[in-house]
């Protein structure tokens, strides 16, 4: 009884209407691209969409968890790009070391992360600055220890989990869930749980919707900041991990720019630039409505000059309704 | 007899709650340093922002310099000869003196739109010079002293034409010499027939300076005064003297054991503070703004340092360095800047209340949502936030829903001792007077109660001691019923010593 009451409250109203607007975007969008391009809606185009967003999705998880903070990451591109390429060279090294060459990278990954934790959380330096730093520090090293040049990579296993499917989709008519997929998937689970379920997570939420009250209600501020930059570079560690897959080789620039897009999956899901608010399950849909615009506006042979600039205005329009739904 | 250059009637402002100004009204004279006092929330800078268009009056009339005006932003007050001088000094701190005497005014090249910066330097040299300021005009703002920026203030304002110049508290931050400069140019300006209104809680200043007061008291006006006619019990009177009526729910309750002693605890703010408050009191701290109340508690909750002295919760010593260590000492604060501090406002009310209170609601790696829903829930409605629903927003309530949410945060704390700084700054009477009782019921249950506040009534009704501070230090200390409110607030503006009537 008691929860139903609280689930029909003015709030909630407009926080699902929120959700369902963003949901019905998606949907119309799907809509009018599936009338304009009959491939749209194939079994291939879609698995296709979403290995697409696979990459972007869970570094967009990532930063999430850093906006809600209040905070920003510049640097989850190298980042990446790091835990690529150093798989990619235990890898070739001795070929056999799958999950010891997987772990290392995504590991190499956060420790590089540390710094901005540690520029952010304990140096009091603005994110947007220490999370700048680390993107040149960690290209640069993602250059030197890779030597500059791409890494092949021919470990079954590792190319799997960026082109493999959970079964084979030949036996099934088309219809499989691609290994990528099924990574986003579990990084949407747990980082949702941690996110709403535990203590961490409400600290999240705490220290970036205001700082001085989490502190005055006895959290340590600077831990919590530095935690979340810790976790989300263990997300890129993940993504780049996924990507190198795709790839079948450790690009020590890999992922360039992926920063931009990640933060736009965010925004357009309904994250809070000012912290304290967002949902993963907003960025998720985020990621989509921007994989669905790319996969969509390239089937209908639109230039990608024009993507860009509808991504641009899809943007200020997700904001936008994001202000009006919050004013009420 | 000297004409009347400025005429305030009849002004009147509500703000959500509060009526901040009630049929306010001043009159000065050209010429004439004309002292406004009251006690803090008397409405005495309200109403000089109305005055400076900061603020639009619900009603009321104000006439300057012979005509009736209407001042629609602080702008336009300047172009009619009115300036204001703050409280906090905003001048732009990387721009040159110079720069900042003609900001908003700079000299131009001809018709261009071209600076000209050497005219303006020259020009601000001239005036610098008249004022006896030994200041460059090309020098950084940041370079100076508050007292350089406060006079290069009242330069720029009697260089654009000023015959009213409003200072509120502009001593606050100096030093005795920096005054006594200070009040050698306010004489100079009144020589030029400047007139100055100069707002002040140091009784020695106004009676140093002041030709006229004029007293407020709750937003209205009490009466104008010229100096020599009056004394400083009188002018206290005038500022205090309202009818007390008792309705405040005081209930006697048993005085136990100390919980919280504090020993000559000393930082950059106050010094020496020595006192104690026992299970089932409560302890008023009254004192002007700035006198270093919220400063003492922001110390002992671990939000600021402290340099020296000793903190002993229930007969051990206790060392805090944050919040959480005050916390786990029993130890809770309601702060006196609720948004600031108190609530995170993008979040629900479930949420804000189980912040502290998290570890609680955990089952082994989570939370249990249905355990912290419920338990929220109760205290909440115990006493009775009013509220669409658990999830509603803190930042949707009401100022007195909002500070009862930051109570019931810190309840389920079961705290020993609880720190309320101005409980009930900017909430309506009916939520007041339900704080009032919900403090007499904590100090039942065994809790012992510090309460800050500025309200003189509220201090004096509610309050087994008050504590009374200036400057820092604790001036003197009094039991209930066993004081006027003249005494305390002589207290609060004097340096005497009083005696510590307490064993």
């Amino acid at each position: 009884m008691n929860n139903k009451k609280a689930v029909l409250s003015n709030e909630n109203i407009a926080l699902y209407l929120r959700s369902y607007a963003l949901m019905g975007i998606f949907l119309l969008m799907c809509i009018a691209f599936a009338v304009a391009s009959p491939t749209f809606l194939t079994m291939s185009n879609i698995i296709g969409v979403f290995r697409q967003i696979s990459t972007n999705g869970i570094l967009a998880i990532g930063m999430t968890l850093v906006i809600i903070t209040g905070g920003i990451d510049l640097s989850i591109g190298p980042l990446a790009a790091i835990a690529g390429v150093v798989s990619a060279m235990i890898l070739e090294k001795n070929p056999d070391l799958f999950i010891p060459a997987v772990l290392s990278g995504i590991v190499a990954a956060a420790i590089m992360s540390m710094w901005t934790g540690f520029l952010v959380a304990k140096m009091r330096i603005a994110p947007f600055i220490a999370s700048l730093s680390t993107m040149s520090i960690a290209k640069g090293i993602a250059l030197l220890i890779a030597d500059g040049v791409p890494h092949t990579i021919s470990n079954e296993s590792y190319i799997k989990l960026g082109n493999g499917y959970l079964w084979d989709p030949n036996k099934t008519g088309g219809l499989s869930i691609p290994t990528p997929v099924l990574v986003i998937f579990i990084v949407a689970i747990v980082i949702g749980i941690i996110l709403y379920k535990t203590k961490y997570g409400r600290h999240i939420y705490a220290v970036g919707g205001n700082e001085n009250a989490a502190i005055a209600s006895g959290i340590n501020a600077a831990r919590v900041k530095f935690c979340t930059y810790v976790l989300n570079g263990l997300l890129c560690g993940i993504a780049g991990i996924v990507l190198a897959g795709r790839i079948t080789s450790g690009q020590p620039t890999a992922a360039t720019g992926y920063e931009m897009d990640a933060i736009t999956a965010v925004i357009v899901g309904g994250t809070s630039m000012t912290g304290g608010v967002g949902k993963i399950g907003g960025t998720i849909i985020g990621a989509l409505i921007i994989g669905v615009l790319n996969n969509g506006l390239i089937l209908m042979g639109v230039s990608s000059y024009y993507q860009q600039i509808i991504k641009g205005i899809i943007i200020a329009v997700a904001v936008l309704l994001d202000m009006k739904t919050k004013k009420n | 007899m000297q004409e009347e250059l400025l005429r305030m009637e009849g002004i009147c402002k509500t703000f959500p709650g509060v009526k901040a100004l009630d049929e306010a009204a001043i009159t000065v004279k050209r010429g004439e340093i004309h002292a406004l006092m009251g006690e803090n929330g008397a409405g005495k800078s309200t109403l000089m922002k109305v005055l400076n268009g900061l603020l639009e009056p619900d009603k009321g009339q104000i006439w300057f310099d012979g005509e009736e005006i209407h001042v629609e932003n602080p702008a336009a007050a300047l172009k009619k000869g009115i300036a204001m001088i703050y409280q906090e000094l905003n001048p732009v701190r990387d721009m040159t003196v110079a720069e900042n005497i003609f900001l908003g005014r700079e000299f131009t090249r001809g018709k261009s739109f071209i600076v000209d910066k050497k005219k303006g330097e020259e020009e601000a040299k001239v005036l610098l010079e008249k004022f006896q300021l030994d200041v460059k005009p090309g020098a950084k703002m940041r370079g100076l002293s508050i007292a350089k920026m406060q006079m290069i203030e009242i330069v720029k304002a009697v260089s654009s034409g000023a015959k009213l110049i409003v200072m509120d508290e502009p001593t606050s931050s100096l030093t005795d010499d920096e005054i006594r400069v200070l009040f050698g140019k306010i004489m100079e300006l009144k020589k030029e027939q400047v007139s100055v209104v100069y707002i002040s809680h140091r009784m020695e200043e106004i009676f140093e300076i002041a030709d006229t007061v004029t007293v407020m008291r709750d937003g209205k006006f009490i009466d104008t005064k010229r100096i020599d006619e009056i004394d400083k019990n009188a002018l206290i009177h005038m500022m205090v003297g309202r009818e007390l009526s008792n309705i405040f729910p005081k209930v006697s309750i048993e005085i136990k054991e100390p919980l919280l002693e504090v020993k000559n605890l000393n930082s950059r703010r106050f010094s020496d503070i020595t006192f104690h408050v026992r299970r089932g009191e409560i302890l008023g701290f009254y004192g002007l703004v700035g006198a270093g109340r919220s400063e003492i508690f922001k110390s002992i909750f671990g939000m600021d340092p402290y340099d020296s002295g000793e903190i002993v919760v229930e007969g051990k010593t206790v060392h805090i360095k944050n919040p959480h260590q005050a916390i786990e000492a029993g130890i809770a604060m309601v702060t006196e800047d609720r948004k600031e501090y108190g609530l995170v406002l993008c979040r629900s009310i479930r949420e804000n209340i189980a912040l502290p209170n998290l570890d609680h609601f955990k089952k082994k790696l989570f939370l249990d949502g249905r355990k912290e829903e419920k338990e929220c829930k109760s205290i909440a409605e115990k006493i009775s936030v009013k509220m669409s629903s658990m999830s509603q927003l803190a930042g949707n309530l009401s100022g007195g829903n909002q500070q009862k949410v930051v109570l019931s945060k810190w309840l389920m704390q079961e705290p020993k001792i609880l720190v309320l700084d101005e409980p009930t700054r900017g909430i309506d009477v009916g939520a007041k007077a339900e704080i009032h009782s919900l403090m007499c019921e904590f100090a039942k249950q065994g809790m012992a109660i510090v309460m800050i506040s500025s309200e003189l009534p509220e201090v004096m009704g509610m309050s087994d001691r008050i504590m009374v501070m200036g400057e820092g230090k604790i001036k003197g200390e009094f039991r209930y019923g066993e004081y006027s409110q003249d005494e305390i607030l002589a207290c609060a503006l004097s340096g005497k010593e009083y005696v510590n009537n307490e064993q």
